[in-house]
């Protein structure tokens, strides 16, 4: 009998060729004959395109061909998440070239292209290149570019309105403010984010002439989804045409979710080529200026109460940037991820959001790490704070009051926030909030040790802060009747796909079509095949990646592996136990029913010698010598799996910092985080998970910025200017946990590829506040920096500001 | 113009002929097919390209591979011995140390030049240590918790080698 390993902490069977160096990058790979491929970039942030010279470029050593805009045919990039569900709405869609033709909007949108035998001869030859320019005013701030007399970028969208879209009821909303006893309001940023995963972004694109087909290598999470979107979209080349290949991904985090311009190019430029297969690997410069940016949120945030602690409205304003011009999904981030989320997990009666998208000189903004769910995270845990400031009542308590109760669930919200779309409703799957804080307050000591040390900091020179995060996540997005109605989500399809085929010695392959970057998928599978066909972990392989060869399925992001493709998974399996134990029945001449599975053995009910492995009925069977009527050879199932509900993970996450009071430094001194994921595949991935996701959070909070001069200039454009987090900074994390199963899937699990993210950046944003209340300070808007927080200290004080 | 270089890699002697302008990463990566060394920046910031020269982690993007002439270099490929992971690879297998594992190379690389000046550091002192690497996906812990692990491990061969018979199972502390 097998150990079952599913719930265990099961080393990773990914690490071997990682911790070799024989993980395969896009970077790795080399195919014979292949060239190079550069792109020059614009160097302003708006500005039309008079003309282009590229003949000196072409004659500069080893170049094979230079593109512009004008030469390559397609369509405009396709968008596939316009905002929805909002009576009137107007969707202002401007989304990139393939190269800039007229006109660029921010600095690093693509111009030409250059193909060489080597990387270093098609970046010498960018220089050669000439564009005759003329620059035009940029805007970079959304508020601003939507006030009179700012630059316009595109003609169809007057004030740089991408849409302007609202969510809850607006009447009774207003009429909670006018009759609430207590109305705090803060104007709160939510700063620009690089995403920064290690590897960057790259493709090679090859032509075949022989068979009329394309292949394109990429540094992918959706592999299925851009064989339609830069395939019959943007190039015009249906499925069978296009195989599309992710090898490992080193990182993402969002930012390789979407269609970029590169993907098509290096395309076309192998089909210049009569078949070259054509490198594009970006520079880390490179991506900082051309691969999406996320957060970038200026939000308008009022909440209102009682004076004994009850929040009977939340009313918000959001101008949302989104950059140039329009990522794949970038208008359905702060939308139905940010403002369908705003109550958080709380009972909130009324809620009301408008949020305006809007286009500015900066690089595109899409899904980072979190995606919308960060921003909503910070904005109701951030007015909580305030709102308990102000009612002069413990954080803790307020949060405690106003808790969606745990015999709510499923909790259908109130304010209308998770509408019916298409005859499907999402709702609150499952969950009990007082347990994660309750465990939380008392690991980090809140009532008994907090007060005691902040006194003992302040006789240090120091200002000790506390800050709570009681957060709710919506993930594992689906199901597709509602995400793909008109008018609300992607316009496709949510569901996943499994394939699992048993060979005829019994060993496993499992190909799926979502798609890992660094999220342990091949382990986390390969527990649940172990689990449900009871067999050892050495006999089962997990592929991914590959167009050709693993059923279609729309990729990884949104934490929906867990939720979405262990549902395809599961089905697979029982499909293939139910096979094996018909045929089970052949040869062991009974009836079907009347063989009972116990692990990888089929036996007779009552006759325990009369059993078969599943290794001895792939082999038969697959061999099919001798099969009953109808049954077909081989162990061979596909399953395709649309859940019913997304799933809501919780928890509540404390940050304890400590501020500087003469240098306005911040240290986070301790973080406790007790998060309820539901039930856990692998404790150990689980926790990797949440580590790497809450130092995210932490360092949008503490250190992160993107900052964009006023003349669109990207002035944080590389490592050296961009404060990505460094071990040195940060504490050992505290984790617990509690568990409350989802109902929506077979295994209990909700998900947790991005709790941590969005749960941290509230906490660490509460704590700072907190620390510097004393000195009354209200609110200070992140990323906590020296400066930042010295300055506040110095105006507080009333001296040097 | 081509320059020839000599160097020894992973024990065995190269000659390699490079343009002076090309960077030590980029030979090891395009000329000796050594991939497992990673190039994820362009300002030396996050030290994905860390190889041993000499027996020192370099970032191997702040070196010219015409600077490497008549050196000792090695790579992540030259850690395992004879199908036996190195005690810091299998520190970073035990303790998830690693999840895209892009960065992974160049921790392992410059947490055996710690682990060789200093064989039982504190936590601090290996957060110090890989302050120059960036990692996006594990938030540091387990790969402290890794190096944590792989120090104990080399101290017990160490001590056992000796034949002190005084090794210290799991660390001192």
């Amino acid at each position: 009998m097998t150990a079952d390993v599913l719930g265990t902490p099961m080393k990773r069977v990914e690490d071997p060729r990682f911790i070799t160096g024989n993980g395969r990058y896009l970077d790795d790979l080399k195919l014979p004959a292949m060239a190079h491929m550069a792109i020059l970039r614009s160097p302003y942030a708006h500005a039309n395109i008079r003309s282009i010279d590229t003949s000196a470029a072409k004659a500069m050593p080893g170049v094979l061909t230079v593109i512009t805009g004008a030469d390559v045919p397609y369509n405009p990039l396709p968008m596939a998440w316009p905002a929805g569900g909002a009576s009137g709405l107007q969707n202002n869609v401007n989304t990139p070239r393939v190269l800039a033709t007229d006109s660029v909007k921010w600095t690093g949108e693509g111009v030409a292209a250059v193909v060489a035998e080597t990387a270093a001869q098609a970046v010498d030859a960018l220089d050669a290149i000439v564009v005759d320019w003329d620059p035009l005013p940029a805007v970079v701030d959304a508020e601003k570019a939507t006030e009179p007399g700012a630059p316009q970028l595109h003609e169809n969208a007057p004030n740089n309105i991408v849409f302007d879209w609202t969510v809850g009821d607006r009447e009774g909303t207003d009429k909670a403010f006018a009759d609430a006893e207590v109305v705090v309001r803060q104007r709160l940023v939510n700063q620009r984010l690089i995403p920064n995963p290690m590897e960057v972004r790259g493709d090679i694109g090859w032509y075949n002439p022989g068979t009329d087909e394309y292949t394109l290598w990429f540094s992918s999470q959706t592999p299925h989804i851009q064989r339609l979107l830069v395939g019959i979209f943007t190039m015009g080349i249906p499925e069978h045409k296009l195989r599309c290949i992710s090898p490992d991904v080193g990182g993402a985090f969002g930012t390789k979710i979407y269609c970029y311009p590169d993907y098509a190019l290096v395309l076309f430029a192998s089909k210049a080529l009569d078949g070259r297969p054509v490198k594009w690997v970006e520079s880390r410069r490179e991506n900082y200026h051309s691969t999406i940016h996320g957060r970038d949120h200026i939000s308008y945030v009022e909440i209102a109460g009682t004076r004994d602690g009850e929040v009977t409205g939340i009313r918000v304003k959001t101008y949302a940037n989104l950059g140039g011009r329009l990522s794949t999904i970038g208008p359905g981030i702060p939308t139905t991820l940010y403002g369908r989320m705003l109550s958080g997990a709380y009972k909130v009666p009324n809620v009301f959001c408008e949020v305006i998208g809007v286009y500015t000189n900066t690089a595109f903004v899409d899904a980072y790490r979190g995606a919308g769910r960060p921003e909503a995270t910070y904005v109701v845990e951030r007015a909580m704070d305030l709102f308990a400031v102000e009612i002069g009542m413990d954080r803790a308590a307020v949060r405690r009051r106003n808790f969606i109760p745990p015999d709510a669930f499923p909790y259908d919200n109130p304010s209308g926030l998770l509408t019916a779309v298409n005859g499907a409703k999402v709702y609150v799957d499952s969950g009990n909030y007082e347990p994660a804080l309750n465990k939380a307050l008392t690991m980090a000591g809140y009532y008994d040790e907090i007060p005691r040390l902040k006194e003992e900091a302040r006789q240090r020179g120091k200002l000790l802060g506390v800050g709570l995060s009681t957060y709710l996540e919506i993930c594992g997005v689906a199901p597709s009747k509602w995400i793909g109605a008109v008018g609300e989500g992607w316009g496709a399809a949510m569901w996943e796909s499994a394939n699992i085929k048993v060979h005829l010695t019994g060993k496993v392959v499992v190909t799926v079509g979502t798609q890992p970057q660094g999220q342990s998928h091949e382990t986390t599978y390969t527990q649940l095949v172990a689990h449900e066909l009871g067999i050892p972990v050495e006999d089962i392989v997990i592929q991914h990646s590959d167009t050709q060869g693993t059923p279609f399925g729309y990729g990884t992001y949104g934490s929906r592996t867990a939720n979405v493709g262990s549902g395809a998974v599961i089905k697979a399996a029982a499909k293939i136990r139910d096979k094996a134990r018909r045929y089970a029945a052949h040869m062991l001449e009974a009836s079907a029913d009347d063989i009972e599975i116990d692990g990888a053995s089929y036996r007779v009910k009552g006759s325990p010698d009369k059993v078969k492995t599943l290794q001895e009925i792939s082999f038969a069977l697959d061999l099919a010598f001798d099969t009953p009527e109808g049954m077909e050879p081989y162990l061979d199932e596909t399953a395709y799996h649309d859940t019913p509900n997304c799933t809501f993970p919780f928890g509540t996450h404390i940050a304890i910092v400590e501020v500087d009071e003469e240098t306005g430094e911040v240290e986070l001194v301790r973080y406790i985080a007790v998060d309820d994921v539901g039930n856990q595949i692998n404790p150990r991935v689980v926790n990797g998970q949440l580590h790497g996701g809450i130092v995210q959070g932490v360092g949008q909070a503490l250190w992160e910025r993107a900052v964009y001069g006023e003349d669109g200039q990207l002035l944080s454009g590389s490592m050296l200017d961009y404060a990505v987090p460094r071990a040195s900074w940060l504490p050992n994390l505290e984790l617990d946990q509690t568990v409350t199963p989802s109902p929506v899937n077979p295994i209990g699990v909700k998900g947790v590829g991005e709790a941590g993210t969005i749960a941290s950046t509230a906490a660490v944003a509460n704590a700072v506040n907190d620390a510097l209340a004393p000195l009354g300070i209200r609110h200070l808007d992140m990323p906590y920096t020296a400066q930042t927080v010295w300055k506040a200290i110095q105006g507080a004080k009333g001296g040097v500001a | 113009m081509a320059e020839r270089v000599t160097l020894v890699v992973n024990g065995a002697q190269r000659e390699v002929d490079v343009e002076p302008r090309r960077l030590l990463v980029d030979v090891l990566r395009d000329d000796l097919n050594l991939t497992g060394t990673h190039v994820g920046c362009d300002t030396s910031q996050c030290g994905a390209c860390t190889v041993h020269v000499d027996g020192m982690a370099v970032k191997s993007c702040t070196m010219l591979a015409v600077q490497a002439d008549g050196r000792d270099v090695r790579t992540i490929e030259g850690m395992a011995t004879d199908g036996e992971l190195h005690p810091i690879q299998a520190g970073f297998w035990e303790e998830h140390g690693l999840q895209c594992g892009f960065c992974t190379p160049g921790m392992i690389m410059v947490a055996a030049d710690l682990l060789a000046r200093t064989p039982d550091p504190t936590d601090d002192e290996i957060r110090h240590a890989i302050e120059g690497n960036y990692c996006r996906c594990t938030g540091y812990q387990n790969i402290v918790a890794a190096i944590r692990h792989a120090a104990a491990s080399m101290r017990t061969t160490t001590a056992a080698q000796a034949g002190t018979g005084t090794a210290v199972q799991g660390g001192a502390r």
